[in-house]
């Protein structure tokens, strides 16, 4: 049997595996908080698993395995912003959140403030940050699946975004966020257990000598003139020959990753799943030890790649490097199993794989499509007025309607470059959403048009500053190559568009005269006390 | 689910009390300037990988250097301050939270 038809086989049992699991949530799925937040009634460690499930996306698991395998040294970057991020959330954001908003983001801001202009803001942003994510991991699904499971025409990869797009269409308008949460769970520990032993693996071909790993990876695929500057920072992100642009161009992504992640919709929501804010800082920390440990196995699995596997063979299989990973499990497999180990593990891993791309676009598409049922449809277009019923029946809707889009856009976005959507996202999210829920959660005066002004500058300032940056124009690897409209030095815009939505917030603070103390007196207590925060269901 | 009648009065007078002033300040005490810590150790690591790369490559231990071991770091100082924080959260926050939350919800029934 060959790895694409164990692989398919693997595959197709988490599949049937994870709707089982959906068709039983869908049964419990009764209430408007049962499918916005699981009925509150997640544990500490589920939550914190699926927090794991949510986070460990295929742009983390194949692509820093992948930059690092390439690159060596700067992936490893990457994944420590991705993992001090958690700090911001634990500290200042998770039980806070849990304790003052019910089923979105702007639940939060609309608490003290005017509710639809606040709503309507977050909503966009909702929605914005979660499409460019969604795409991202669309486009890769397809990518990946060209070489995992040997489908390779073009047709079959339009098919294979239909079907991924089918299937978390499925999971998310039946199962809810109860079914998302489990689905999230089962991957989590398919993707630790598998990472893990793919790791341990490694770590034993090489008697557990991290030195001995190091130098064989620098040896096999740094660069011929100095190997050993694959082990240092400098490759990849602000090379000598970038310049001083480029080496701020590093400063702005560690500052979007570090500061993205407690603006993250589709992480957010994962805060409304547990009973109290005791079980979100529990959680937090669960997934702050599982995502910790995950980035230490991906750091071994990039650079076994790069040891075992080499840079030449892996840029063959995928010039981005993403499949360095399902190539090492074939290639440790053989070497200690013999050609039938090999098959397996490539199998095992590919499945992984896919599974985590499932998984993560289940969880954004939930978190867009509650943000439009929930913000746009109930409290801007009906103004409080709709049954809970009819909330729940338009979230399934946009879900599906979400995920219509997302196939759409991932078909078509299909050959261009795709990186710089997970880094926009985190830059958005880091200048929209976190200036509003900091402001909204620890000052004072802050009111309606801060908020606002705090959404929109950083969004728009986010976006525009990509538009006109090398990733749009202007350079070799630009979407459009063609064309050169860029003046925006940097390729991550955070360095400039997150102090503008900080400033922006102050700004339309001051320069209104909307006071709302009283109200501010109510989300300080409630947030720091838990006073009046919403229960678990009780069924 | 419960719904909370907006009593301002009833969080205005909570949150003058000299007890929630005083969680408030454990809280704010503790995380902001942990928070501001974290992000400069974070902020120098990549400073440090953009303008010392000579120091970042200096060997420690074979093949491993500074620049992995800075790394590594910062995984051991997000652990222990997430653990740091889940202690001082339960010891020093939490009793305080629960009793005013018992007795706001007592008040506000």
């Amino acid at each position: 049997m060959s790895s694409t038809t164990l692989g398919m086989i693997l595959f197709l049992t988490f599949v049937a595996a994870t709707l089982a699991i959906t068709f039983w949530a869908s049964r419990q799925t009764k209430t408007a908080a049962d499918y916005y937040a699981g009925g509150r009634s997640f544990s500490g460690v589920q939550n914190g698993l699926a927090i794991g499930g949510d986070y460990m996306s295929a742009a983390s698991f194949l692509g820093i395995a992948g930059i690092i395998a390439l690159s060596g040294y700067d992936g490893f970057l990457y994944s420590i912003g991705f993992l001090v991020a958690w700090l911001v959330a634990l500290l200042l954001v998770a039980e806070l959140m849990r304790n003052s908003g019910k089923f979105t983001m702007a639940d939060v801001l609309a608490f003290r403030m005017s509710p639809r202009p606040v709503r309507t803001a977050a909503g966009v942003s909702t929605i914005v940050v979660s499409i460019f994510y969604l795409l991202a991991q669309m486009v890769g699904a397809g990518a990946l699946v060209g070489l995992l499971l040997g489908i390779t025409s073009e047709a079959g990869k339009v098919w294979t975004i239909v079907g991924v797009g089918a299937l978390m269409i499925v999971y998310v308008v039946f199962g809810g966020m109860k079914g998302t949460t489990w689905v999230q769970i089962v991957k989590a520990v398919l993707l630790m257990s598998g990472a893990a032993l793919v790791t341990l693996l490694v770590l034993g071909k090489f008697g557990f000598n991290l030195s001995a790993l190091l130098g064989q990876a620098a040896a096999t695929s740094g660069p011929k003139a100095n190997p050993e500057s694959f082990l240092s920072p400098g490759l990849k992100y602000g090379t000598e020959a970038q310049g001083l642009a480029g080496k701020i161009d590093l400063i702005s992504l560690g500052l979007a990753l570090v500061l993205g992640t407690a603006g993250l919709p589709h992480i957010l929501i994962r805060f409304y799943t547990v009973p109290t804010a005791k079980d979100a800082r529990k959680s937090v920390l669960w997934g702050i030890g599982i995502i910790g440990v995950f980035y230490l196995l991906t750091l071994v699995l990039g650079f076994g790649a790069a040891a075992l596997v080499g840079k030449t063979a892996i840029t063959e299989g995928d010039a981005a490097g993403n499949t360095a990973a399902p190539l090492l499990a074939q290639k440790i497999g053989e070497e200690i199993f013999g050609s039938v180990g090999g098959t397996i593990l490539l199998a095992l891993i590919g499945a992984v794989a896919f599974a985590t791309i499932l998984a993560v676009v289940a969880g954004l598409t939930l978190a867009s499509s509650s943000s439009f049922a929930h913000d746009l449809y109930a409290h801007v277009f009906k103004r409080g007025q709709a049954s809970e019923r009819q909330e729940v029946g338009v979230a399934r809707v946009s879900a599906l309607v979400i995920g219509a889009v997302a196939i759409g856009l991932g078909i078509l976005a299909q050959k261009q470059n795709v990186a710089f959507l997970v880094a926009l996202a985190f830059a958005v999210a880091a200048s929209g959403n976190l200036p509003a829920i900091l402001y909204s959660l620890f000052w004072r005066r802050f009111n309606t048009a801060g908020a606002v002004a705090a959404i929109y500058g950083g969004l728009v300032s986010a976006l525009l500053l990509v538009i006109f940056s090398p990733v749009v124009s202007g350079a070799a690897t630009s979407l459009f190559k063609t064309v050169d409209f860029h003046w925006f030095p940097l390729s991550n815009p955070g360095i400039v568009s997150i102090p503008i939505g900080f400033l922006c917030g102050w700004l339309g603070t001051i320069l209104s005269k909307e006071h709302n103390e009283a109200k501010y007196a109510e989300i300080e207590v409630r947030s720091l006390t838990g006073v009046g925060a919403e229960k678990a269901d009780q069924h | 689910m419960t719904t909370q009648e907006h009593d301002a009065s009833v969080y205005e007078t909570v949150q003058e009390s000299s007890e929630f002033q005083e969680l408030k300040r454990r809280f704010r005490a503790w995380t902001f300037p942990m928070t501001v810590a974290f992000l400069v150790w974070y902020l120098l690591y990549v400073v440090m990988s953009g303008w010392a790369r000579g120091f970042m490559a200096t060997k420690v231990l074979g093949d491993i250097n500074v620049g992995l071991i800075f790394g590594l770091l910062q995984f051991v100082s997000t652990f222990l301050i997430a653990w740091a924080y889940a202690r001082h959260a339960e010891k020093k926050l939490d009793p305080i939270a629960d009793k005013l939350r018992h007795e706001v919800e007592e008040k506000t029934k």
